[in-house]
């Protein structure tokens, strides 16, 4: 189904999720959260064969435009407003080892801060040629690459005066469904990440700074885009040695 | 000091946000051309072995009103009990089934719909046999971090008894919030967020 074939698939539960690192369902700061929060505690479960796999996705499903934001809702021969950007960067597990085969989606705003999207209503400008979605799959080194202009940042209802920061959301599929994860990046040096309430459902800013991509000048294109370099880390496997299974099985 | 061992930290979750149809559901979100058709849209084919069901729901906030912008992604094993997945080490599962589906909430009413198969039953770590079961992950505006939560079947009352999951769950009456309603071939599965009737959601 996909490159990770030749390799000796990993079989291990996954470490359990610091759920402390994550936001919390409930954070009144963001205020949708309040209703939409469950109330009571989680089961927890170690892994099943349910959680240990996972749908994996072959690049038979990707275009060709899939990974270049700036051309794959253009017109032929024009190309999305904005400040071009490369943002590249690897899926790792929490061991450090690099997840190929990993599917990525991202969404996001154009250049002025506007979604094309049915529900949007800021009075931002819609760029004809910018749809606003892509995808890829990362390599054998759990590498990633793609294109896109720089989102803009745009108000949103919440409190009477809340903005969103310049992001881009990322959903990421591992090797299994326990590692299913949606979140979005923030670029370096932006003074509204501090400022933003659903950034602020992460308590410890460390986390924060997790979802802060740094400007990487050592990759920028000159005379082209600049780069920056955005790493995901999911669930990690524990090993499989001693495993209390009954014997022969 | 010791050693350090050296590992990461898990990107921290954040919400998938009001406009996840424009990064998961394109087409569904009113952007063609970008891709063919969007993922997870179709899990069976005429080819695909087993029962074929239909899940319908929808996700219920703490006000009593379903959710018009959330996605739904499900993950079940095929009608054998395999998953197609390459972690899965107990055998081939069928080649035409997906085990993966993908679906928007309706922007009208709140509903998703399912097209599957009923999956069959798959061993416990203990070698014990979980009851047939569906792998919910719910994502939206509102919500943190994906929620996840299992559909079981209300026509398989013997295999739930002894499922090692629905064992775990100290109340019967929150057991049954993983119990799906209807009956073959057209199941329905309501998830509530909050409440009395709160869905027991997993931490696995
Ligand atoms: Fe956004």
């Amino acid at each position: 189904m996909s490159d990770t074939e030749n390799r000796r698939p990993e079989t291990g539960a996954f470490f359990q999720r610091d759920r402390d690192w994550h936001p919390p369902a409930f954070a009144p700061g963001y205020k949708t959260s309040v209703l939409r929060s469950p109330r009571k505690a989680l089961l927890s479960l170690d892994n099943t064969i349910s959680e240990i796999t996972g749908p994996v996705f072959g690049h038979s499903i990707l275009g060709e435009l899939d990974n270049d934001l700036i051309h794959n809702f253009a017109k032929p021969g024009e190309s999305a407003i904005g400040e071009r950007i490369i943002v590249h960067g690897r899926v790792l597990d929490e061991r450090g080892r690099p997840v190929a085969g990993a599917l990525l989606e991202f969404w996001q705003a154009n250049a002025g801060g506007r979604y094309r999207h049915k529900k949007e209503s800021y009075l931002a400008a819609l760029d004809p040629n910018f749809g606003g979605c892509g995808r890829t799959i990362t390599d054998e080194n759990g590498s990633y690459v793609f294109r896109t202009i720089r989102p803009g940042a745009y108000p949103w209802p919440n409190g009477v005066n809340d903005w969103r920061p310049a992001h881009i959301h990322f959903s990421v599929f591992g090797h299994g469904f326990a590692q299913r994860l949606i979140t979005q990046m923030y670029f370096e040096g932006d003074p509204m990440i501090w400022k933003c309430p659903i950034v602020g459902t992460i308590a410890d800013a460390r986390a924060i700074e997790q979802l802060i991509a740094p400007l990487d000048w050592a990759n920028t294109i000159p005379m082209d885009a600049r780069a920056y370099k955005f790493d995901i880390v999911l669930r990690g496997r524990r090993s499989t040695f001693f495993e209390n299974r009954p014997e022969g099985n | 000091m010791v050693q350090n061992l050296g590992y990461l930290k898990e990107t921290p979750s954040q919400t998938a946000g009001p406009y996840v149809h424009i990064g998961l559901t394109p087409n569904f979100g009113g952007i063609s051309g970008v891709y063919e058709r969007d993922l997870g849209s179709s899990m069976v084919n005429e080819k695909t072995l087993g029962e074929r069901i239909t899940v319908t729901g929808r996700v219920i906030d703490g006000a009593g009103a379903p959710l018009r912008d959330a996605l739904i992604e499900i993950w079940q094993a095929d009608a054998a009990g395999l998953y197609n997945s390459p972690s899965e080490m107990r055998g081939a599962a069928d080649p035409n089934f997906t085990g993966w589906g993908r679906c928007p909430t309706s922007a009208e009413d709140g509903t998703f719909v399912f097209e599957t198969v009923k999956p069959g039953r798959i061993p416990f770590k203990d070698g014990r046999l979980m009851a047939p079961h569906i792998t919910f992950w719910i994502v939206a505006r509102g919500i943190n971090i994906g929620l996840q939560t299992r559909l079981y079947f209300p026509d398989e009352a013997a295999a739930n008894a002894e499922d090692p999951l629905l064992q775990r769950i100290e109340h019967r009456h929150r057991a049954e919030t993983l119990v799906a309603g209807g009956r073959a071939p057209n199941y329905h599965f309501d998830i509530h967020l909050q409440g009395e009737k709160e869905t027991v959601f997993l931490d696995i």
